[in-house]
């Protein structure tokens, strides 16, 4: 677990660091998950190459652990910054509705446009008739 | 031993409100409870507990009078986790490569088309509600996941504060509606309906994703790490096209 932890907040420090060092347009985090995916495919083939691990088993180790930590109890994490959303009604002075509707519209939108796409070319594709 | 006078009582919460440990527990104990009451009411969309545990902590810091500063210093820590969550994304990626590999073309297309409406649908919507370009811009990556999102702000020079509090808002009203939205356009395939709830309300829909269905979330989850990393992409970029 600890192990875990140390490889999740070592890929966020190297992301953060490259993307400050090379001015790089994409957030460090980014960055992180992208170095973290690419270790994990390294890391396959190495263990592809052992006898007594086998892949289908294969939960990534200690980062999967820590992983599965974090993940299961994602929502908890955006309590914190939650919170402060009483401290931003003052910013938004009386535009709060507006806010609203701009944000809820566009989320509605959203969902419906990503949803239709995928499901318009996942039919083209598999005309067997997934659901 | 003294006896429990209101004075040392009151000399007690001194101490307790201005900890880092009381909030800190605050935070937790409250989200284990509303995950209690979403489970009592069988996982109904409305009850959300992201949104019951801010609505709760809101509440209990103006009967107390705490300011969200010091509340924060406890609360940081859970916060703070929210970086390495990210990152943890990339062990979802991989481990659902396989569906990512069935579904390549669907996820790219829903993605190239998704990432952008979010963008431009709220530009344009808050742009026709007549709010001022601050907004606009905090408004932008709404859909991106919080840590990503502060790093977009920072991209697009728009505040950080208002740009945590609307993607935690389009989050949370995202997996309210998702639910309902989808039963009513009558979409039985959890692969698509996942994705969308990941690309639209990142992490907090993902969370819900996962309450529903397993497939659901880990599309979810994918959507949510593809958008964060295409929107950073695009999201400075756009803004500039469009002259904000």
């Amino acid at each position: 677990m600890l192990l875990g932890l140390f490889l999740l907040l070592f890929c966020q420090l190297i992301g953060e660091a490259a993307a400050r060092a090379l001015g790089l347009p994409v957030p460090g985090p980014v960055i992180g998950v992208l170095l973290l995916l690419s270790a994990l495919f390294v890391r396959n083939r190495l263990v592809r190459g052992r006898d007594d691990e086998t892949v289908a088993d294969d939960r990534q180790g200690a980062v999967g652990e820590a992983a599965d930590g974090l993940l299961r109890h994602l929502g908890l994490l955006f309590v914190p910054a939650g919170v402060g959303i009483a401290q931003s009604y003052q910013a938004l002075d009386g535009q709060l509705i507006a806010v609203a509707a701009a944000l809820v519209g566009s989320t509605v939108i959203t969902l419906i446009v990503t949803v239709a796409t995928f499901r318009l070319v996942a039919r083209r594709l598999h005309k067997d008739g997934r659901p | 031993m003294t006896s429990p006078t209101p004075e040392r009582f009151f000399e007690l919460w001194v101490f307790l409100s201005t900890n880092p440990l009381l909030w800190l527990t605050v935070t937790i104990g409250v989200f284990l409870a509303a995950q209690r009451l979403a489970a009592l009411a069988r996982f109904n969309p409305l009850v959300n507990p992201v949104l019951l545990s801010i609505i709760a902590i809101v509440i209990v810091l103006r009967l107390t009078e705490t300011d969200y500063r010091t509340y924060f210093e406890g609360a940081q820590f859970v916060h703070f986790a929210l970086g390495p969550a990210t990152v943890a994304l990339g062990v979802s990626l991989y481990r659902n490569r396989h569906l990512v590999r069935r579904d390549a073309l669907p996820i790219a297309a829903a993605l190239l088309v998704g990432a952008p409406v979010a963008c431009l649908s709220v530009i344009g919507l808050a742009t026709l509600c007549g709010l001022d370009a601050g907004i606009v811009a905090a408004l932008a990556p709404k859909s991106v996941t919080v840590s990503i999102a502060l790093g977009i702000a920072e991209q697009i020079r728009a505040d950080p504060g208002l740009t945590a509090v609307f993607a935690i808002s389009t989050g949370v009203t995202g997996a309210i509606i998702v639910t309902p939205l989808m039963n009513a356009l009558r979409i039985k395939d959890f692969a698509a309906r996942g994705f969308a709830a990941g690309l639209a309300s990142h992490g907090i829909g993902t969370a819900r994703a996962f309450l529903v269905n397993d497939a659901a979330g880990a599309f979810a989850g994918l959507a949510m790490a593809l958008n964060a990393v295409l929107t950073a992409l695009i999201a400075a970029p756009l803004m500039k096209l469009l002259g904000l």
